[in-house]
């Protein structure tokens, strides 16, 4: 069975990275947070050092600390000062973690699914420029707005080197402000739990120098970026990503062009778009870049041609419970070209 | 002076030369670096491993008990060259077989190779 340990370690390890921020709203929160537990010590330290003189202190600070002075100040002008001081401070930091700053910035919209993420690029005026899933690309430096949504229940957006978690409700659209300061991958996850292969529901974001993200934008191949250390699905051994095209198609059936007839013969169609083609679907994540994605299934597996046709084989094997059907129906030869011709969907 | 030096490196290096890997003594480090190797690329996408809890695929046959299959794929001498070659493109060496080339070095492959031995001799 998945443990939540296998889960996480398939992202991050545990603790996830949430005291490493990447930019400026994940460290805005790293900042509060750091200084709760500064003050948390702070108080305790007090605390602490008030029962030592009630007990064992000399009786002359004992009447003055049981005093109404030391009560007006410590019992009552503190913590008001303190906590209201907190207040403030985390209802603008919040504020500013969402609200768009001058209403220029990229969007992105993100639709939650079970389990899954679909993931739409918006131009000025709202149009979808690039259709993808299960992968977020950013540029360096600049803030994103993301409108999060869902198409079924709750799920929540989670990027802890990016940013605080942000629930996704069906029917709403919530704003979330994300900026990555230096290009690399960084894990992402959700956060609330929506039933199921909830713990194997990620994605990967990749923040790329901007003049790259504007090329990956308008359907340029751009490597994706330096592998940072932290161990996101998809950082694949040093030698090629891909199975080099040539090795291992001595089948004359494997040939790409059968792909297609065949992903449309088998009903995957029925549930996916490949863009350009006859399939149309809408229940399962848009497969027209699949090949340029640095993971399969919702970020849980490298992307490779073999993994590509394990998944197609048996996805319930891998992601148990998950929307889309296992096909041990299929004979093997037709979903290796099928995997051949998805590959090459960059 | 150079030449003395590139000749000592020279019978130095044939001197350390390993001895060819064997299948019932893999290389510690090198078993270490093919588990690795197999859970970055996937391995598990097809396969159950003894010692990978997730995934396991089943699209390819368990190799749990890799020890006891005998010839790979049924028809290679299972030695760890024949190994690294199969799991870096098993369609070329063993044509027709079903599993696909993998994105693997040589060299990774043959960590792969260790690894997988490694099982075996438990
Ligand atoms: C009933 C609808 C349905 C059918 C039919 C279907 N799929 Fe899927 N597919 C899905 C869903 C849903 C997912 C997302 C699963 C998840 O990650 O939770 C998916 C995921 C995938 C992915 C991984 C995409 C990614 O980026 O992670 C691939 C590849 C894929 N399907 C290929 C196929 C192929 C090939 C067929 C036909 C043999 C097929 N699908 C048939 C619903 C379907
Ligand atoms: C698409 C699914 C798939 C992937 C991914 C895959 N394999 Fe395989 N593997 C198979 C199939 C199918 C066979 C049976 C091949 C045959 O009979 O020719 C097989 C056979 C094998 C065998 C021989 C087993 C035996 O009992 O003789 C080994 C060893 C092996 N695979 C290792 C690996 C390693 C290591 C990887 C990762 C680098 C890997 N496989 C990735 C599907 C896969
Ligand atoms: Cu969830």
């Amino acid at each position: 069975m998945i443990d939540a340990a296998d889960a996480f370690d398939v992202w991050w390890g545990w603790p996830p990275p949430v005291l490493d921020p990447a930019g400026p709203y994940a460290h805005s929160v790293t900042v509060l947070a750091w200084a709760l537990f500064a003050l948390g010590v702070i108080v305790t330290a007090i605390v602490a050092l008030a029962v030592f003189v009630a007990v064992a202190g000399p009786p002359r600070w004992k009447a003055r600390l049981g005093g109404e002075k030391a009560i007006l100040i410590l019992g009552v002008g503190f913590p008001a000062v303190v906590l209201t001081g907190l207040l403030v401070w985390g209802l603008t930091l919040t504020a500013s973690l969402t609200d768009p700053i001058t209403g220029r910035e990229p969007r992105i919209r993100v639709t939650a699914h079970m389990w899954w993420w679909d993931v739409e690029y918006l131009d000025a005026a709202g149009r979808v420029v690039r259709r993808d899933a299960n992968e977020l690309h950013l540029p360096v430096g600049r803030p994103v707005v993301l409108e999060l949504g869902s198409a079924d229940v709750i799920h929540s957006f989670w990027v802890p080197n990016l940013s605080g978690k942000e629930d996704m409700i069906p029917g709403r659209t919530n704003l979330l402000k994300v900026q990555a300061d230096r290009p690399g991958r960084f894990g992402g996850i959700c956060a609330e739990y929506c039933g199921g292969p909830h713990a194997l529901m990620g994605y990967v974001t990749v923040a790329h120098l901007p003049a790259d993200y504007d090329r990956w934008l308008a359907g340029g191949n751009v490597s994706s970026g330096p592998a940072n250390p932290q161990h996101v699905p998809g950082a694949m051994p040093a030698s090629a990503r891909r199975t080099p095209a040539g090795q291992g198609t001595a089948d004359p059936k494997a040939a790409p062009q059968d792909g297609e007839a065949l992903f449309v013969a088998h009903g995957c169609a029925a549930c996916h778009r490949v863009a350009g083609t006859q399939a149309n679907g809408l229940a399962g994540p848009d497969l027209t870049h699949v090949g340029s994605r640095l993971t399969l299934g919702a970020g849980i597996l490298p992307n490779n041609r073999g993994t590509l046709q394990g998944w197609i084989t048996d996805a319930q094997a891998l992601k148990p419970g998950n929307r889309m059907p296992a096909y041990g129906n299929i004979p093997a030869a037709d979903i290796a070209a099928i995997a051949l011709w998805l590959e090459a969907q960059e | 002076m150079l030449a003395i030096a590139m000749a000592m490196a020279a019978a130095l290096t044939t001197a350390c030369k390993p001895p060819p890997p064997s299948r019932h003594d893999p290389d510690a480090a090198a078993v270490a670096r093919g588990r690795e190797l197999v859970r970055q690329t996937g391995c598990g996408a097809c396969h159950a491993f003894p010692d990978i809890a997730w995934p396991q695929g089943r699209a390819g046959p368990s190799l749990v008990t890799f020890d006891e299959h005998g010839p790979i794929a049924g028809v290679l001498p299972n030695t760890p060259a024949n190994l690294a070659a199969f799991v870096r493109d098993a369609p070329v060496a063993k044509p027709g077989s079903p599993m696909p080339a993998m994105p693997l070095s040589p060299r990774e492959a043959s960590d792969v190779a260790a690894y997988l031995h490694g099982l075996a001799d438990d």
